[in-house]
C-alpha cells in the first residue's frame, strides 16, 4: 500500500478528489459561520442606530489596551499557522508542528486576556442584560444593550477561539501520528483556514467594541 | 477498475426477470446486527434511520393535531385545559416543523438517493453524515425532554417578550431546536460538497437529475439560514434562563429584532420544506409520464430563483409588527416573485404530463394532490403578501390554512409520493397498488376537508391559537375536525400496508416503473457501494425524448 492509498477513504476515487471535497466542505461551512456572526452585526447596527451616544460611551469605557493586545496576539497566531501549512507542504513536519503549537499557545493567551477583561468589567458592576450596579449609576438606557452585545459577541468569538484551538490540537496530534503529513497537508490547511476566519471575525469586533 | 457505462436504455420496460437470481449482496444484507445500523456510515442506511425517526415524529405531531382538533369540536372547555391546549399547539408546531418537515425529504430520500443519482459511492463525508443523524436524535430527545418538564406554551415561533418570561420549559425546547440546527447545517454542507466533488465521470451539472438540483438549492438555504436561527434561539434561551435581555424591553432589548432574525431563517425554511418536495415531483412526473421534463433548465433555474428570493421575503410575516409602508410594499412584491418561480415549475410539470404517456400509479396520484394543494395554497399566499389583506388575515385561521396547504400539503403529499415511488428501490418489495390509491384519495380528501373550512373561519375572524370560539364558528370547526379523522385514516393506511409489504410484498424488479432516472439503473435494493462498478455517464438524467414513440407503444 502506497503512502497515498493509506490516507484515502474508500468512497473517493483518489486523494485529489478527497482533498477537493474537504476544501469545498470547509468553505461552505465558513459561509455558515459568517451568517452566524452576521446576525450579531445586525443587532449591533440596529442598537447603535437607536443608542448612538451610549455606544460611544461604552466604547470609551472598554479596555482599549487589552483589546488591542489581543488583536496583535491573534494576528501573530494566524501568521504562525500560515507558516505551518507552508512548512508541512515542503516536508518540514516538526517545524509545522512547532508553529501550530505556538498558534495554540497564543489562542490560550488570547483567552486568558479575555477572561481578565471580563473579570475587570464584572468588578466594575457591568454584567450582561443590565445586571450590576454600574447601570444604576449610569441610567442611559443604551448602555445595557451595548454591554449585553459586548458579552454576547466577544463571548461567542471566544467560544470559536476555543474550538479553533481544539481543532488545531487534534491536527497536531495527527501530525505526531503521521496521519497529517506532506501528502495530506490539506487537513492542516483546513484547520488553518478556520483559524483565519476566527481571526477575521476579531478584526471586525475590535473596532466595533474597542475603537470607535 | 471496471466501469459501467450508463447509456440510453433501449427497453423501457425491462423484462421481469427473477430478482432472487439477480440479487447479490445488497446494502440491507451486507451486515445484519443492530449496531451495524446504528453506527453505519452508509448513506442509504442513514437515510432509512432518518426516514423511520422522521415518520415517528410525523405520527407524534399528528396525534397532537388530532387532540387539538378534538378540543375544537365543541366551543368552550372540552377535552383539555387552556394551558394544555397552549402546550399542545406549541408542541404540534415544533414537532412538525423541526422534527418532521425540515429533515424529512432531504435527510431520508436525499441521503438515500443523492449519491446514487450522481453516481457516487457515498456522500463526501460519511462520518459527518452519521454524526448529523445522532445530533438530530439528540436534539429531538431534548425537545421531548421539554415535554416531560412541563411543555412550552409560546407557540412554535418562540416570540419574545413572552418567551423570555413564560414559566414553562422554554429553555429545553429552544435548546433542542438549536441542536437540530447543527444537524441541518452538517447535512447541507455534505450535500453541497457531494454534488460538487463526487459526481461520476461524464455527469455535468446540467445533466443531473432535478431532485439533485432541488437538494442542492435546499442545502444552500440550510447552510446560510440555519445559523441565524441558531443565534436567535441561543439568545432567546439566554433571555429566558439568565435574563440576558437581548430581546427583553425591560432590559433594554428589542423584541422586534427577534422577529427579524427568526423569520430571516423561518421564511427560507419554508423553502427547505418545499424545494425537496418539488424535486420529488419533478422525478415522479417525468417517470410516470415517460417523458423528459418539458424544460429541464427552467425547473433547475427556478429552484435557485426560489432559494434566492426566499431570503428577501421575511418581512411579510411582520406587516403588523411595526414596519414602514415602503418596507412592507417591497417585502410584499418580493414575496410575490416566489409565486412566479413556482408557477414556472407548475406549468412545466403539467405540460410534461400533457405531452406524456401517463401511467396513473400511487406516487403520481400523490403528485396530483400536491399540485392542487400547492397551487391553491400558493395563490392564497400571493393574497396574504398584499399588505392590506394581510392586516385583516394576520394571525387568523386564514394564515393557518394557507401555510398548512402550501407547506404541509406540499411536503406531506410529496413525502408520501416519494415513499411510494422509491419504496421498491429502498426495500426490494412492491406495495399494494389499490391500497396506495385509496390512501392517496383519503389523504387528499381529508386534507382538503380539514383545512379548507379554516380559510372561511379565518376570513370570518377566527384568530389562531385561541382556545375558545363563539358558537357561530361551530359548524366549520366540526367540519375541520371531521376532516382530520379522514386525514388520519389516510395516513395510517400506508403505515400498515407498507409495514406489511416490507415482509410480504411482491419482490420488486430493478426498474418497476420503466424509469430512465439513474437510481433505477442499479440493482434493487442497491449494493453496499451503490453500483457494482464505477459508473460512467454518457447521457443526462432524462433521455426519454430519443424515442417517445417506443414509450407510448410499450404502454
Amino acid at each position: 500500500m502506497s503512502a497515498a492509498e493509506e490516507h484515502l477513504h474508500d468512497h473517493f476515487a483518489d486523494l485529489e478528489q478527497q482533498e477537493v471535497a474537504a476544501r469545498v466542505g470547509l468553505w461552505i461551512f465558513l459561509a455558515s459561520e459568517v451568517l452566524l456572526f452576521a446576525g450579531l452585526f445586525m443587532l449591533y447596527g440596529a442598537f447603535r442606530m437607536e443608542h448612538g451616544r451610549a455606544f460611544h460611551e461604552g466604547i470609551e469605557h472598554a479596555t482599549k489596551t487589552l483589546g488591542s493586545v489581543n488583536t496583535g496576539v491573534l494576528l501573530v497566531s494566524s501568521g504562525f499557522v500560515a507558516y505551518a501549512v507552508h512548512a508541512l507542504r515542503t516536508g518540514q513536519r516538526s517545524r509545522a508542528m512547532l508553529c501550530t503549537v505556538v498558534t495554540i499557545v497564543l489562542a490560550l493567551v488570547f483567552l486568558v486576556i479575555k477572561i481578565v477583561e471580563y473579570a475587570e468589567h464584572l468588578r466594575e458592576g457591568i454584567g450582561p442584560g443590565g445586571h450590576g450596579h454600574f447601570f444604576a449609576e449610569h441610567p442611559d438606557p443604551g448602555l445595557a444593550p451595548f454591554w449585553t452585545l459586548y458579552y454576547t459577541t466577544t463571548g461567542l468569538h471566544a467560544v470559536h477561539v476555543f474550538v479553533g484551538a481544539t481543532v488545531l490540537s487534534f491536527i497536531v496530534l495527527g501530525m505526531a501520528l503521521r496521519r497529517v503529513d506532506e501528502k495530506t497537508a490539506y487537513r492542516l490547511e483546513c484547520g488553518a483556514t478556520y483559524w483565519h476566519l476566527v481571526d477575521l471575525f476579531w478584526i471586525f469586533l475590535w473596532p466595533l467594541y474597542y475603537l470607535a | 477498475m471496471t466501469t459501467t457505462v450508463v447509456e440510453p436504455v433501449a427497453d423501457v420496460h425491462p423484462p421481469r426477470r427473477s430478482p432472487a437470481a439477480q440479487r447479490g449482496e445488497s446494502y440491507l444484507t451486507a451486515q445484519r446486527t443492530v449496531l451495524s445500523w446504528l453506527l453505519t456510515t452508509d448513506h442509504k442506511r442513514i437515510g432509512i434511520l432518518y426516514l423511520l425517526t422522521a415518520t415517528f415524529f410525523l405520527g407524534l405531531g399528528g396525534v397532537f393535531a388530532l387532540a387539538l382538533r378534538l378540543e375544537h369540536l365543541t366551543p368552550g372547555p372540552g377535552l383539555m385545559s387552556p394551558m394544555t391546549y397552549n402546550r399542545l399547539f406549541t408542541l404540534h408546531g415544533v414537532t412538525m416543523v423541526w422534527l418532521f418537515m425540515i429533515p424529512s425529504i432531504p435527510t431520508a430520500f436525499g441521503n438515500f438517493f443523492l449519491p446514487i443519482m450522481v453516481g457516487a459511492k457515498d456522500v463526501a463525508f460519511p462520518k459527518l453524515n452519521l454524526l448529523s443523524y445522532w445530533i438530530y436524535a439528540l436534539g429531538s430527545a431534548v425537545v421531548l425532554l421539554s415535554l416531560y418538564l412541563g411543555g412550552i406554551d409560546t407557540g412554535w415561533t418562540f416570540y419574545p417578550p413572552y418567551a423570555s418570561t413564560s414559566p414553562t420549559a422554554v429553555f429545553w425546547a429552544v435548546l433542542g431546536v438549536f441542536i437540530i440546527g447543527w444537524s441541518t447545517i452538517i447535512t447541507g454542507v455534505n450535500f453541497i460538497a457531494t454534488t460538487h466533488t463526487m459526481r461520476a465521470k461524464g455527469l455535468r451539472f446540467m445533466q443531473m437529475p432535478l431532485f439533485v438540483w432541488a437538494m442542492y438549492g435546499t442545502s444552500v438555504i440550510q447552510v446560510l439560514a440555519t445559523p441565524v436561527l441558531g443565534l436567535a434561539l441561543a439568545l432567546t434561551a439566554l433571555d429566558h434562563s439568565f435574563s440576558w435581555g437581548t430581546f427583553d424591553p425591560a432590559r433594554g432589548g428589542d423584541p422586534l429584532l427577534f422577529q427579524h432574525l427568526f423569520w430571516f431563517y423561518s421564511h427560507p425554511a419554508v423553502y427547505i420544506m418545499i424545494l425537496p418536495a418539488m424535486g420529488v415531483v419533478s422525478e415522479v412526473v417525468s417517470t410516470f409520464s415517460h417523458r423528459n421534463p418539458f424544460s429541464y433548465k427552467a425547473i433547475a433555474y427556478s429552484t435557485f430563483g426560489i432559494a434566492f428570493v426566499g431570503f428577501l421575503t421575511w418581512g411579510h410575516h411582520m406587516f403588523v409588527s411595526g414596519m414602514s409602508v415602503l418596507d412592507a410594499g417591497a417585502f410584499g412584491i418580493l414575496s410575490m416573485l416566489v409565486a412566479i418561480f413556482s408557477a414556472i415549475k407548475v406549468f412545466n410539470w403539467t405540460w410534461t404530463l400533457k405531452k406524456g404517456a401517463v401511467s396513473l400509479r400511487t406516487p403520481l396520484l400523490y403528485v396530483y394532490a400536491f399540485l392542487f394543494l400547492f397551487v391553491f395554497g400558493g395563490m392564497t399566499g400571493v393574497a396574504v403578501a398584499t399588505t392590506s389583506l394581510d392586516v385583516h388575515w394576520h394571525d387568523t385561521y386564514f394564515v393557518v390554512a394557507h401555510f398548512h396547504f402550501i407547506m404541509v400539503g406540499g411536503t406531506l403529499t410529496a413525502f408520501l409520493a416519494a415513499l411510494h415511488y422509491w419504496f421498491p428501490k429502498m426495500t426490494g418489495r412492491m406495495y399494494p397498488e389499490r391500497l396506495g390509491v385509496l390512501s392517496a384519495a383519503l389523504v387528499f380528501a381529508g386534507f382538503f376537508v380539514t383545512f379548507f373550512p379554516q380559510f372561511l373561519l379565518g376570513n370570518a375572524g377566527m384568530p389562531r391559537r385561541y382556545y375558545d370560539y363563539p358558537a357561530k364558528y361551530h359548524s366549520l370547526h366540526v367540519l375541520s375536525t371531521a376532516g382530520s379523522w379522514v386525514l388520519a385514516a389516510g395516513m395510517t393506511l400506508p403505515l400498515v400496508y407498507l409495514t406489511w409489504s416490507l415482509f410480504r410484498g411482491e419482490r420488486a424488479p430493478d426498474n418497476p416503473w420503466g424509469s430512465r432516472s439513474f437510481e433505477w439503473r442499479t440493482t434493487t435494493p442497491p449494493p453496499k457501494h451503490n453500483f457494482t462498478a464505477q459508473p460512467e455517464f454518457t447521457v443526462g438524467a432524462y433521455d426519454y425524448a430519443t424515442d417517445v414513440d417506443t414509450a407510448e407503444e410499450a404502454l
